[in-house]
């Protein structure tokens, strides 16, 4: 073994074996890009298509399309907003939002997805992260996990419905669970950071990462470098943002050359 | 109409549109088919792939596509597999160890055994084992947790490491006078890795050979 590579093993967070992922994240209502501040106050940010091109040329490795449509008619655009961003981009695109069944998934997954996330579904009908890791793979399946922190102690408590229902089940374990069922992704998301900016909630990526065996996506609150770095030494497997990157505060370029600096491995 | 000059197997897996995206990309216009007679005849076959071994082979043997793609492989008929596809055309996969596999690839396919977090998803380093290999060194797309460890006798592989080293490819039957190798199997996702895989395709379809060949 080279000494570079003996050094990355010691490094610890960059000896994976396939480079941190940067995922810019979409929420989609009626077919146009919106991004809330805590799941509210929704900001008009685009067209999908037109700002997933812009961010694969940046080097995002993978697009997050999230539907947050409310209505049946605003659902029925995401499938057209799924297939447009498919023609636009060759990278990996997950959708997520309002997945309740196979059906849905294959609907989705038809239109150009290749990977769906459930969240609330999954709650209320565990059985059917199985149901889609048998029918697509275990690569296809991310659950997705909106945790709230819990007053005392290191604790989070799931939240399902755009976070706005608590369920009293423990995230971590719920993480592990979501594992043993056949999830082969796990989206974890601090509802106390979305929207903030003040970076993710470092000790919940630690903890699901540590508890769940399969890779993690750390999602809620990253708008500066360092907190992405911060989210990637905690054990994500990849680091998943949105407003900064709508806003353009934040470059995706100039993220990677950042991690790259501090000898996280990314694709450049 | 002139005659597709791509044909892919239809299997029933879910992934079609991102393949359909990459023909586009690059001015292909295929035809999905699941009628055996049809995929033996093409002048090039697509076996694309997402899902479980064993699911994906009953749907392949009870259209009988399962024969053809072995017998293109065999004859080498211009054939590429992806990921699952690729595993299918092999002899037996771990994940789903009571069904055989097509078998025109003398290989076992394997749960890695690294020791890193399953499924292996993201993007990973290209290794061609020569210089001169049809594969180019550059990021690729994977999402697997089984692999093929190497390549079988008479076919070459480049090579991508993930806790233990693998065969990111499996290329042989190379067509001397394009230097095309008519059986090319990919572990990864051309159609999802960016400009890389869309040049990977091309190549392959003899679309990009004298561009990039200067």
């Amino acid at each position: 073994m080279s000494e570079a590579k003996t050094m990355a093993k010691d490094a610890g967070f960059s000896a994976r074996g396939t480079a941190m992922r940067i995922i810019p994240c979409l929420d989609i209502k009626g077919g146009r890009v919106v991004k809330g501040v805590r799941f509210e106050n929704l900001v008009d940010s685009g067209e999908p298509a037109e700002l997933s091109a812009r961010y694969e040329a940046e080097g995002a490795d993978e697009i997050a399309l999230l539907d947050i449509s409310a209505t049946l008619e605003e659902r029925k655009t995401a499938l057209g907003a799924v297939a447009s961003v498919r023609q636009a981009v060759s990278i990996p695109i997950s959708v997520g939002g309002g997945i309740k069944s196979v059906e849905d998934a294959e609907r989705l997954l038809n239109a150009g997805a290749d990977r769906v996330s459930i969240n609330s579904a999954a709650v209320r009908n565990p059985q059917l992260i199985s149901e889609l890791a048998e029918r697509f793979g275990v690569q296809c399946v991310i659950v997705a996990i909106d945790a709230k922190r819990l007053a005392e102690g290191l604790a989070w408590e799931v939240m399902i419905d755009a976070g706005s229902s608590p369920t009293g089940m423990d995230a971590v374990d719920w993480a592990r669970r979501c594992a043993s069922l056949g999830a082969g992704e796990i989206l974890l998301t601090s509802i106390d950071r979305d929207g903030t900016g003040l970076g993710y909630d470092i000790d919940l990526v630690s903890a699901i990462a540590a508890a769940a065996r399969i890779p993690v996506i750390a999602s809620g609150g990253a708008t500066k470098p360092q907190h992405f770095l911060e989210g990637v030494r905690a054990g994500a497997s990849a680091v998943l943002g949105a407003g900064a990157f709508h806003r353009r505060e934040l470059a995706i370029a100039d993220l990677k050359h950042y991690l790259s600096k501090h000898e996280v491995e990314v694709r450049l | 109409m002139s005659e597709a000059r791509l044909v892919i197997a239809a299997t029933g897996a879910a992934n079609l549109a991102s393949v359909k995206a990459m023909c586009a990309r690059a001015g292909v216009e295929p035809l999905v088919t699941d009628n055996p007679e049809t995929l033996y005849r093409a002048e090039k076959a697509l076996l694309p792939g997402v899902g479980a071994f064993g699911a994906a082979m009953g749907k392949l043997r009870s259209s009988g596509l399962d024969k053809a793609l072995g017998a293109r492989v065999a004859e080498g008929l211009p054939t590429m597999g992806i990921c699952l596809g690729m595993q299918m055309l092999c002899v037996s996969s771990e994940e789903s160890p009571e069904v055989p596999g097509i078998g025109a690839i003398a290989c076992d396919v394997e749960k890695f055994k690294g020791g890193l977090p399953l499924p292996q998803l993201g993007w990973n380093r290209i290794i061609p084992s020569r210089g001169e290999s049809f594969v180019r060194p550059g990021w690729a797309y994977f999402a697997n947790s089984y692999r093929v460890k190497a390549p079988p006798t008479g076919y070459e592989a480049a090579f991508c490491s993930y806790g233990e080293d693998f065969a990111a490819t499996i290329e042989g039957k190379v067509d001397r006078a394009t230097k095309i190798p008519r059986i090319l199997l990919c572990q990864f996702h051309p159609e999802l890795s960016g400009p890389w895989g869309l040049d990977l395709f091309k190549r392959w379809m003899g679309l990009a050979g004298r561009e990039v060949m200067s």
